[in-house]
């Protein structure tokens, strides 16, 4: 029987009715009296020296409140890169300044020049026409190899080059080299990770409200991170002491990475704010989001497989070109190399593997996290190469896997990491029976009767979640700690706010977090509500990203609902005259073990707040605790998936006909939720593989600003899925055993899409084809059909 | 600015608008309706869907002085009298249609445009008559099932809930 409350029950989301109903209360959905709003004029050539903005004219038009350039900025600080990474010879990272409004000069399609702040948003749209600039228009650095040669424009003229940083990592240089020297077989491939927009469907948002009367601001903002926010933006860039500055994050419509950072926009409002005495909003547009959102994945990568006479993997070899754009935003430098190199092992024992990753400044909007961040692009390259090394060999590729898992745990790999579980066996054996790959030849013959080609693709994949050990990541570079902070305030008649550093912007936690303290307590869920978003609200945590909210955050509100339990087992101790060790909680009763004397939560919690009769000498009234946890290690979730496509090889179609996800995400609270959270994880992966990407001219001109020119997919682009998380290995180190949910999706699939048409077109006799570059569109497949 | 008359969720309003004020601004700004969002400025995503004269329409294709005489309905007008949900809400509800909740009112406004015109939709056919929706959180797995279970058919042999 499934479970009907707590822990791995699947209650309906309580969020839900509000949303339901269009009562959600979105950051766009805030309006403050006085608000002004603001339009961000923005460039539109990728690379050019600002020689004047001249905003006189545009000052005099009607509404116009004031127009703010980057003069206005100079002396206050820019927009701070959270990770510093060291190069391979030991010296920082380079850090360009990354100005709020644009100094001196643009840097790329987007880049914002000045800022028009009026009464109404038509009249600073029109007096943002108005304003005179003169661009002197400077040849751009867009393609990564270009931007590296020598003599390439130079992004940074304070730079010595385009090069931000050359990482390299892994097993020691004679092992890689001698493992590629007895090698009986190398397999080769170039790929590119392909550049994709993270495309919440709520376009990002921001509102700076200033009282004069206390000096204090507030920012309203679509963050998955409002304490990042403040920290950042305060200390920073506006030096605004923390408690004279409020971020709140209300109902945020989707986020995936690309609502982590800091942008310019927030800093604005919030600065504006205070300069005018008066609220300033910013409502983006589609078209500003597509230049203004970071930007994710674009990696240029050749990987080589070192295989021996057996076929098993001794050396794995990477040389990474990674996009950073044309500044560092927030979290960038971190993703190729510490949220990707480390996951180069993949599920394999690979012996000695080394990865080397050149970040590159161009002229594009930043890129940075998104859904998976590093980890998309490392099983990505890894998992094509296996596919094509099995078929070099002529080996079965699911076969060749299972030769290389590892299988005993914990497993330190040559990448620094160290996996506490996992069973890659037991995934694998679960996909190939819901994928039925005994009936795959039967289907294969129905397409090929209908003319066309079918093509099934599997592959595997580990991500490193619940971020992160702080003391690990200080080590590597991280300018910030990653814990996560709960507080649990229990009323005086029992009822529950639990406030929570992680923020939700569709994962459920109002739902799924209550239903652990419940379990916890004994109690129902209705008396539990989750309390998260605001930073004068809830305690200093560090939000959502990296599968971590229950790993991290979670861990913290059992931690939190521990220290609960044993305060309120003393008081109740006390009120049944009892030694606290003798007392029992059960289903929300205090009992005194092997006796029916027994006292209700509700009269506990009562007590505590009512201490008439109470143990004041030795505790203190009231009964609400904090708790913050910081992980001892990452979590691992891993996997496999499979693909079935079939392919027309009349136009080079593709379509996805199944698709199935066998994954381990450890113990899991609500599995309604986690496999929703698949769900989306796979379309976004799907995406990538067959339709997303966002492209450049050799100008630097982005060429898809819109959802004309951007392919989401939609929802006959997708099937049904079948998605299984039974293959279960808990967590060893933190309290609920659990590992993350929230990105494996997106890692795991573009790999199986791709595989899967190589498939299809090996079986239609073109096997010269031996990769087809994301997204495999038509014209891509046709040409490599025919090519 | 002229005056517009309608009926928004059975309720008469009356406003001055100007000519070029598009229906989402009017809903949203003039009559503090957010639940209307606004996800794309080329008419591509379908957060915006509301109901005109009993059609689905996009609002942010629309003046709100096209409107006049209308009968609109947004998703603040779609419970049921008692403030409950109504089917298709509760249907995406129980089957987990929604995250993030931006896209879920021009969701639902499509839904039940379709199941008035056709009851009990293919799979195929729902995925077709949301062509003009995008949801960036859910897959569409469970919007498609929901939509399926609000027409009454049973999802039981749908992978997964
Ligand atoms: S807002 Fe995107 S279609 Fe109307
Ligand atoms: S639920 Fe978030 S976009 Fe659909």
């Amino acid at each position: 029987m499934p479970k009907d409350h707590g822990i791995g029950a699947s209650p309906k989301r309580r969020e839900d009715v509000r949303f339901l109903t269009g009562a959600g209360q979105y950051t766009d959905d805030i309006n403050v009296y006085g608000q002004t709003y603001v339009h961000f004029l923005r460039s539109d050539v990728a690379h050019g020296r600002i020689n004047s903005v001249n905003t006189e004219v545009a000052s005099a038009m009607p509404g116009v409140v004031r127009i703010f350039t980057g003069a206005d900025f100079d002396g206050i600080g820019g927009l701070p890169c959270g990770w510093q990474v060291t190069d391979k010879h030991g010296e920082p990272m380079k850090e360009p300044a990354h100005p709020v409004l644009a100094q001196g000069k643009v840097r790329h399609v987007g880049d914002p020049i000045a800022a028009v702040v009026a009464e109404s948003l038509e009249e600073a749209r029109n007096a943002a026409e108005a304003i005179e600039v003169d661009i002197e228009e400077l040849p751009a650095a867009v393609n990564m190899k270009a931007a590296l040669a020598e003599g390439a424009p130079k992004v940074h003229d304070d730079l010595s080059d385009n090069l931000c940083y050359d990482w390299q990592f892994g097993s020691d240089q004679a092992d890689v080299d001698a493992a590629f020297e007895k090698a009986a077989h190398v397999t080769t491939l170039e790929l590119v990770n392909n550049r994709l927009v993270a495309n919440p469907m709520e376009p990002r948002v921001a509102l700076g409200d200033y009282s004069r009367a206390n000096d204090e601001s507030t920012l309203y903002t679509t963050s998955q991170n409002p304490h990042v926010i403040r920290l950042l933006m305060g200390a920073f860039v506006l030096g605004i002491p923390e408690h004279k500055l409020r971020v709140v994050a209300p109902d945020v419509g989707g986020g995936f990475g690309t609502k982590i950072f800091h942008y310019a926009e927030e800093a604005f409002c919030t600065f504006a704010a205070r300069q005018i005495n008066r609220p300033v909003k910013w409502t983006s547009t589609r078209s500003e989001a597509f230049m203004s959102d970071a930007h994710g994945r674009d990696h240029v990568t050749k990987i080589e497989l070192a295989l021996d006479a057996e076929n098993n993997f001794i050396g794995l070899r990477t040389d990474t070109l990674a996009n950073m754009g044309a500044y560092l935003s927030t979290f960038s430098s971190s993703v190729p190399t510490w949220l990707h190199g480390t996951l180069m092992a993949g599920n394999y024992k690979t012996p000695a593997i080394q990865v080397n990753v050149k970040a590159v400044f161009t002229n594009t909007v930043p890129v940075d996290a998104y859904r998976g961040a590093g980890r998309p692009e490392a099983t990505f390259q890894l998992e094509r190469l296996v596919d094509k090394a099995a078929r070099e060999l002529g080996v079965d590729p699911i076969a060749l896997r299972r030769q290389n898992f590892i299988t005993s745990f914990p497993y330190e790999t040559p990448v620094a990491v160290a996996y506490d579980t996992g069973d890659y066996v037991a995934t694998m054996d679960k996909l190939e029976e819901m994928i039925d790959r005994a009936g795959f030849d039967a289907r294969r013959k129905e397409s090929e009767a209908k003319g066309k080609l079918r093509g099934l693709g599997i592959n595997c994949y580990i991500e490193a979640c619940g971020i992160a050990p702080s003391n690990l990541v200080g080590q590597l570079g991280a300018r910030a700690g990653l814990y996560d902070a709960a507080t649990v305030r229990v009323n005086a008649t029992g009822s529950i706010s639990v406030m929570v550093g992680a923020h939700s912007h569709g994962q459920g936690h109002e739902t799924a977090f209550p239903q652990v303290v419940a379990e916890m307590l004994g109690i129902d869920e209705s008396m539990i509500d989750i309390v998260h978003g605001d930073s004068s609200k809830i305690p200093f945590g560090m939000g959502t990203y990296g599968s971590r909210s229950l790993a991290v955050c979670g861990s913290a509100m059992v931690r939190a609902t521990e220290k609960i339990i044993n305060k309120a087992k003393k008081i109740a101790g006390h009120l049944l005259e009892a030694s606290e060790a003798d007392i029992e909680l059960k289903d929300g009763q205090f009992t005194v073990a092997g006796t029916d004397k027994s006292v209700a939560w509700g009269d506990v919690t009562l007590a505590a707040y009512v201490p008439h009769n109470y143990p004041l000498e030795d505790i203190e009234p009231g009964l609400e605790e904090t708790a913050f946890y910081d992980p001892s290690n990452f979590t691992y979730p891993a996997g496999a998936y499979a693909c079935e496509v079939e392919l027309d090889p009349e136009t080079g179609k593709v379509t996805i006909e199944r698709f199935a996800a066998a994954d381990d995400f450890g113990n899991v609270v609500n599995p309604m939720i986690v496999e929703g959270q698949v769900h989306g994880g796979l379309a976004q992966g799907i995406g990538q593989a067959l339709l997303e990407t966002c492209s450049y001219d050799e100008d630097g001109q982005l060429l898809s600003a819109s959802y004309m020119d951007y392919a989401m997919p939609r929802a006959d682009d997708v099937p049904f899925y079948a998605v299984d998380h039974s293959c279960a290995t808990p967590c060893t180190h933190n309290p609920l055993g659990v590992k993350g949910c929230g990105e494996a999706g997106a890692i795991g699939s573009p790999p199986a899409v791709v595989n899967a048409v190589i498939d299809a077109l090996h079986s239609g006799g073109h096997t010269q084809v031996t990769h087809i570059d994301m997204p495999v569109s038509p014209g891509r497949v046709w040409a490599a059909m025919h090519g | 600015m002229t005056d517009v008359t309608m009926t928004v969720n059975g309720k008469p309003v009356t406003r001055s608008v100007r000519g070029n004020t598009l229906m989402t601004e009017f809903l949203r700004e003039e009559l503090r309706l957010t639940g209307t969002h606004v996800g794309c400025d080329t008419s591509q995503c379908g957060a915006c869907v509301i109901h005109v004269n009993g059609a689905d329409v996009k609002a942010c294709t629309m003046f709100a002085a096209e409107a006049e005489g209308a009968e609109v309905t947004t998703i603040e007008g779609m419970a049921n009298a008692d403030g409950s949900l109504n089917v298709i809400q509760q249907a995406f509800q129980d089957h987990h249609g929604l995250q993030c909740g931006f896209c879920t009112p021009g969701m639902v406004m499509t839904a039940a445009a379709l199941l008035r015109d056709n009851p009990r939709p293919t799979e195929h056919e729902i995925r077709d008559y949301l062509e003009g929706n995008i949801c960036r959180c859910t897959g569409y797995h469970n919007i498609v099932k929901a939509i399926m279970a609000a027409s009454g058919q049973d999802v039981s042999a749908i992978a997964a809930e």
